[in-house]
């Protein structure tokens, strides 16, 4: 047997156990034993990989990741509750480019593991009830269109209900463009429901990883009350290419990134991945205080009406 | 009489300006040879029946082209015929004024008084400029908001005018975060409590759009175009190909007709035969009209059904299967 006989071999047995164990794994990644770190090129066992949140321990370059591995490295484990888990675009335009919208859309669940471009449900963070949102840029480039925008107004929805803290972590390439004038409304329906939430006191932490751009930034993922950025993630409105047509100009090296952005007041923090759960956790402890003081406030001055009555 | 006047010629007229320049010519012999006088006639016919059928089969790039037309009635056309006396408010109370954003205070008449707001692509190149051929900055999205805030504080109904190709794409922009602009107006306007009429009356180019965009009756101009992505990126993007534009126009359904069967919009205003452009005073009239007779009714819904029926509107938007 050579070594080839031996990669597919060991490519088809994983394939098998990763469909019968669970089926939210990305198959792809597992495969792989190695990956070579895109900043400093050093070879990486994914093992190692994976224990560190996905970060190269040279370099500290923080991989793009899915939405599975990520519920896993913030979620206490087997507290992640998954909402609409089974909703799917309609194709409402019934859109053709070079292939069928419909054709594309088998095929991206079948290279990201996942069904839509965002994972939503709820969970536990160090014990903290949460609602949990998470962008997954290998469908489709974790494009909004109608489910994306529908299955985070829902998501908001619930975190109104159970009046718990909200967390979205984006990366987008922007809008869906297969969906057409429906895609762009989503940005105006999951504002819309923002600022519902918003108007009741609750916490909202967006958090931007690796690449957020277009309509999820023009919407939900500029409305955190706090917002997050992972170090190096490239974030923004229109792409470096788009400008640099637009402008004629060369742009800085390290425009549109998290630190970028940090320094031109966008964004709160830049935090390490390996930070992320315990410091939103504090957040937590900081503003559920304010809420139960004024759920207290509200229930005492409602009282008050009712005995005055 | 048919129209004859050469202007700025649109691709798929190219048919009906060889007729006109054929009877241009015909006119011009006509005193020294009156007997042309019926050949004359049975090609003015012709014109005529051509032009009506050509835009009674019009291709969604074609309605682009005209939505672009460099003649088409822009944001302050409307404003002037709908109120000469209209009071302009500039500034967005942080250091600049955005041209490709304009805004004030308008008296429609019929006790109805608005805050109105617009992107305005400018008409001579220098104009263009200066309003960035119609693309906010940053700071023109926060002048908007400062108007609906000024509509908000004193119950004015609000009305905007989308005409624009998009936010612009540029360094400061993102330094000054364009992308929390346009959500803080999104968020910021599904809250007013006023009526909001939004009428695209060029182009209505993505987020840039949407943002001045929500509202609780949207209406679009016959020829107008609304997107997600200029056809021109789609085609870029998913094609791969600069030549696919039309293809990308006709996929992304970008006309007035088929976004009002998807549910997005509540009506379409005619325009003139050839276009907004042939007949402006007629174009904004219509619009007027239209606006109002939307208002009409929305002024007498209560301050939080205004909000309701709005946030409800956007609410419902959108399609999918729940398997």
């Amino acid at each position: 047997m050579d070594l080839k006989d031996w990669f597919a071999k060991r490519r088809e047995r994983r394939e098998r156990e990763n469909l019968e164990v669970k089926q939210l794994l990305p198959t792809e990644d597992y495969c792989a034993l190695w990956k070579r770190c895109f900043q400093c090129r050093e070879l990486l066992y994914t093992r190692d990989l994976r224990s560190n949140l996905q970060v190269c321990p040279h370099c500290q370059y923080h991989f793009c990741i899915g939405a599975p591995d990520r519920i896993e490295q913030l979620a206490d484990p087997g507290t992640f509750e998954e909402i609409d888990a089974e909703m799917r675009s309609s194709d409402p335009l019934e859109f053709v480019d070079t292939e069928s919208y419909r054709k594309r859309q088998v095929s991206a669940e079948k290279k990201s593991g996942v069904v839509e471009a965002i994972v939503t449900g709820t969970c536990k963070m160090n014990g903290h009830l949460t609602a949990l949102g998470v962008m997954d840029f290998a469908y489709f480039g974790g494009s909004m269109g109608s489910v994306v925008g529908e299955k985070v107004a829902r998501l908001v929805e619930r975190a109104i209900e159970l009046s718990c803290p909200l967390i979205i972590i984006s990366s987008s390439g922007g809008a869906r463009m297969q969906e057409g004038i429906l895609s762009l409304m989503q940005l105006a329906k999951t504002s819309s429901v923002l600022k519902t939430f918003g108007d009741g006191g609750n916490l909202y932490i967006s958090i931007l990883s690796e690449p957020t751009f277009g309509g999820v930034t023009a919407s939900f993922a500029m409305l955190g009350d706090i917002i997050i950025a992972e170090p190096g993630a490239r974030i923004g409105f229109a792409g470096r290419r788009v400008i640099e047509q637009t402008i004629r100009q060369k742009l800085p090296a390290d425009f549109q990134t998290a630190e970028y952005l940090l320094k031109h007041g966008q964004v709160d923090m830049v935090l390490h991945r390996n930070e992320l759960k315990d410091k939103l956790t504090k957040m937590f402890e900081f503003h559920k205080k304010k809420n139960k003081e004024m759920d207290k406030a509200l229930v005492q001055s409602s009282s008050k009406k009712a005995g005055g009555k | 009489m048919p129209e004859v006047k050469k202007q700025v010629p649109l691709e798929f007229e190219k048919p009906l300006n060889v007729l006109a320049q054929q009877i241009d010519n015909l006119e011009s012999q006509l005193t020294e040879q009156p007997d042309l006088e019926p050949e004359l006639r049975h090609l003015k016919e012709q014109y005529t029946s051509l032009r009506k059928s050509l835009y009674s089969n019009l291709r969604p790039i074609d309605r682009l082209a005209i939505a672009r037309h460099p003649e088409r009635p822009y944001t302050r056309d409307y404003f002037e015929r709908w109120d000469p006396e209209w009071i302009e408010l500039h500034g967005d109370r942080h250091g600049t004024d955005d041209s490709a954003m304009v805004g004030g205070l308008l008296d429609l008449g019929n006790d109805l008084k608005i805050v109105a707001v617009g992107t305005q692509k400018g008409r001579t190149i220098k104009e263009k400029q200066s309003c960035n051929f119609g693309m906010p900055q940053p700071e023109g999205y926060a002048k908007a908001l400062r108007l609906f805030k000024h509509a908000e504080k004193f119950g004015l109904p609000v009305v905007t005018l989308i005409d624009t190709p998009g936010a612009y794409p540029g360094l400061a922009a993102e330094e000054h975060n364009q992308a929390q602009a346009i959500a803080i107006n999104l968020l910021e306007l599904s809250g007013l409590t006023v009526p909001v009429v939004a009428v695209v009356t060029g182009e209505g180019g993505s987020g840039g759009a949407l943002a001045i965009g929500v509202a609780n009756r949207i209406l679009m101009l016959e020829h107008s175009v609304y997107s997600v992505i200029s056809p021109e990126g789609c085609a870029s993007i998913l094609w791969r190909s600069a030549d696919k534009v039309s293809d990308a126009a006709q996929s992304m359904k970008i006309t007035a007709r088929e976004i009002l069967e998807l549910g997005v919009i509540d009506g379409i205003i005619t325009e003139p035969l050839g276009g907004a452009h042939k007949d402006p005073d007629a174009t904004a009239k219509a619009a007027k009209n239209a606006i109002m007779a939307q208002l009409s009714e929305l002024v007498k819904l209560s301050c939080a059904d205004v909000r309701n029926d709005r946030q409800n509107k956007f609410r419902a938007m959108g399609k999918w299967r729940d398997q």
